[in-house]
């Protein structure tokens, strides 16, 4: 901090150095629970990756497609095969292995934050009243900014990148279920109170079964937010597609970065599909689908 | 014991409530504790639900009916007064008490049925069980028993969304049923259906109460319904109850304006009853007088006819004016040979559309006899005609025109 007097005609506040003491004082406080953290992180990374990339490409390729055919159709499973297929010719396998295993890891940790959070909001105003200033803040910060505290806290690697995804990606799940449940026909909930349920009961048996495709759109913004953030993991570290473009970008090889781009957007239109078939299988969607 | 007891209900929404309710404990009206910034839904209601009976509450749009009958099973909790279900003050005890009488003892029908789109229609009319903790294979043969109860035996698998209004309040209806609670509360569950569905609704509603003595508190703005299922109705305004009692009492002695213009509405026919219309009987003769006796009344009265009546009432005939000359001139001591059957009674139950064509037919006025066959009242033909005369001044609406046109010899609901 400066120890100038504040002179009011050229005002000058250390802002960002202040943050930055802030951020020090944090890291060494609370350095045993980032250890935590980072080992958590990585070893599911680790071993999401692991079990991507050990069988060969064409059993993973026959794999995804299967995975589209089940909860989607044949269509969907032959462009499965031909997008995964153009991936791996583009010598692009490996990558596109590790950078789906950090959106995978990434998102699947961001909905397990921003679902809980999204419904507490919802039962509670003062919880989204609170949560409100703090997301637009999440989801408005340049995501690059995130990228230097968590640097510090963790070194070069995939970590600082997943982090700064989770909270990058978080919004929208929140966002989401808040407007799920509050948006479920209060007089169902009503039902539920009336015949003597709990609130807990009335939340597991009516408020998510009714908003989980509302929630289930929330996790596909989470994951499409979370490869878009992928070139900037690449940034601090982070392996994969994103560390292409990266090196693409750097060297000015136009085809490298083409290719891997092509590569985010299969993967992208992959997930997509998949996710949003999820949410049309939920009960409610296909129940109320159903003609007599 | 009542079923339902409300004593001294307020519920006042917005900012300083209990303010609003001190001030219209002391007699200021709705308006000026609006102009403070609070909002009073209901306004110091009170009044005994009797077991088994159908309490209707009927009032305008915003008048405060599912304000009330939330509070009457705690989801709202009223600003000032108490609430007894079965004689428990539901304030007074904890949430888990609360739950506890809300599934043992008090069930809810909604106005847009409030199903579980996810559920199969047994499973929706098992939820009530499901939450009292029921075992599966019991509760779903419990709903299959209350689905059959309302003509849904065989639906059991479908999803709500493959049914009509009609057949997804029948699985709204089924789950209060099933839950096995004595008391109902329905706000405005048939609203949403179109009318003869409606209608189908109501008839279903009273058969059921009648064969299982459910105690319902039914909410409607709809003033024909009320009438046929209420056995008492409450006519709310602005927050107050302005008028309880039957729905001839609400009909024939509207407390006031309001009720008046409320009830201006009703096809009177299928309400008002020759009992609620009948007149004294002008002139009756004793059957153990003899003739000479009933010429004198006749004579004083000027009346061309005359019933003829037991000692305990019961009515033996009519006697004319020229028969009873005839006799007086034979001499005859008794009106055994001259009591005519020229004439058309009815019952004093009849509801005044049963009236018209025996009225129209009969020479003399119709005598209305109580259940034993005593001679209770006449209705005159002018008498029925200016009871129509109101009934076309209030101008029936479109549905009570069809249903004249459609089924004229179709008497039935009203008052029960
Ligand atoms: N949660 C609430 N907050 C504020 N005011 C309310 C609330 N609920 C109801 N009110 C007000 O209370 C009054 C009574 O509402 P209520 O819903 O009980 O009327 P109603 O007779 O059921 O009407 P309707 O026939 O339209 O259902 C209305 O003026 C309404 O605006
Ligand atoms: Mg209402």
């Amino acid at each position: 901090m400066s120890d100038e007097a504040f002179d009011p005609l050229d005002p000058r506040l250390d802002v960002g150095e202040w943050v930055s003491d802030a951020f020090d004082w944090f890291t060494e406080t609370f350095q045993p629970v980032l250890d935590v953290v980072e080992t958590v992180l990585q070893g599911l990374y680790d071993g999401l990756y692991e079990v991507l990339s050990a069988p060969p490409f064409l059993v993973m390729i026959a794999l995804f497609a299967a995975l589209g055919w089940v909860v989607r159709s044949w269509k969907f499973a032959v462009f499965t095969v031909a997008g995964f297929y153009l991936v791996a010719s583009m010598d692009r396998w490996d990558a596109a292995m590790e950078t789906l295993s950090l959106v995978v890891v990434a998102a699947a940790l961001a909905t397990l934050i921003s679902v809980p959070l999204g419904i507490w909001a919802a039962k509670s105003q003062a919880v989204s009243n609170a949560l409100r200033p703090v997301l637009d803040f999440m989801q408005t910060m340049p995501a690059m900014v995130y990228l230097i505290p968590t640097l510090f806290a963790f070194g070069i690697g995939v970590v600082p990148g997943m982090i700064s995804t989770i909270v990058f990606a978080m919004p929208p799940g929140v966002r989401f279920t808040e407007l799920a449940i509050r948006q479920v026909d209060p007089e169902v909930v009503e039902a539920g109170q009336a015949f003597g349920s709990s609130p807990t009961r009335i939340l597991r048996q009516i408020q998510l079964p009714l908003a989980l495709p509302t929630i289930m759109a929330g996790i596909n913004q989470v994951i499409m937010l979370s490869l878009s953030m992928v070139v900037l993991a690449a940034m601090v570290g982070a392996a994969g597609l994103g560390l292409d473009v990266v090196s693409g970008l750097q060297s000015l090889r136009v085809a490298t970065g083409v290719e891997a781009g092509l590569a985010v957007v299969v993967l992208a239109i992959y997930l997509d599909r998949i996710v949003s078939a999820l949410a049309d299988r939920a009960p409610v969607a296909r129940a109320t689908k159903l003609r007599t | 014991m009542t079923a339902v007891r409300a004593e001294g209900l307020f519920k006042v929404f917005g900012k300083k409530t209990d303010d609003a309710v001190r001030r219209l404990r002391d007699g200021a009206s709705r308006a000026e504790v609006v102009a403070t910034g609070a909002t009073p839904a209901v306004i110091d209601a009170s009044f005994d639900v009797r077991p088994g009976e159908i309490f209707v509450v009927m009032g305008l749009s915003g008048s405060g009916k599912s304000t009330l009958i939330r509070m009457l099973n705690g989801l709202l909790e009223p600003t000032a007064g108490r609430v007894f279900v079965d004689g428990v003050d539901i304030f007074a005890i904890d949430e888990a008490e609360l739950r506890r009488v809300r599934q043992q003892r008090i069930g809810m029908v909604f106005q847009h049925f409030a199903l579980l789109p996810h559920r199969t229609v047994a499973e929706n009319a098992a939820y009530a069980l499901d939450i009292q903790g029921v075992p599966k294979k019991e509760r779903l043969d419990r709903a299959a028993e209350a689905l059959e109860l309302v003509g849904l035996g065989g639906w059991e698998d479908r999803y709500p969304a493959q049914l009509s209004g009609g057949m997804k309040q029948r699985v709204g209806l089924a789950r209060a049923l099933a839950a096995g609670s004595d008391i109902m509360l329905m706000d405005e569950a048939f609203s949403a259906l179109d009318p003869l569905i409606r209608r189908e609704m109501q008839d279903q509603l009273i058969d059921l109460q009648a064969r299982l003595g459910k105690t319902v508190v039914f909410i409607t703005h709809d003033l024909n319904e009320a009438m046929r299922l209420g056995d008492r109705i409450a006519v709310m305004r602005d927050g107050r109850i302005v008028q309880i009692g039957t729905a001839e009492e609400v009909l024939k002695d509207p407390a006031n304006d309001y009720v008046a213009q409320f009830v201006a509405d009703v096809d009177r026919t299928r309400v008002l009853t020759a009992a609620s219309v009948m007149e004294p009987a002008q002139l009756e003769v004793s059957a153990t007088g003899g003739p000479r006796v009933a010429l004198h009344g006749m004579r004083e009265k000027q009346m061309s006819a005359a019933f003829v009546v037991a000692r305990d009432r019961t009515l033996r005939g009519v006697v004319r004016d020229q028969d009873v000359v005839a006799a007086v001139n034979r001499g005859d001591s008794t009106l055994d040979g001259i009591v005519g059957d020229d004439f058309t009674s009815v019952h004093a139950d009849a509801y005044l559309a049963e009236l018209f064509a025996p009225s129209a037919e009969s020479p003399l006025p119709l005598a209305v006899l109580d259940d034993a066959g005593r001679l209770v009242g006449v209705v005159p033909r002018v008498t029925l005609l200016a009871a129509m005369a109101s009934i076309v001044e209030a101008l029936p609406d479109a549905e009570q025109d069809a249903e004249h046109g459609a089924e004229p010899a179709r008497v039935e609901g009203g008052v029960r």
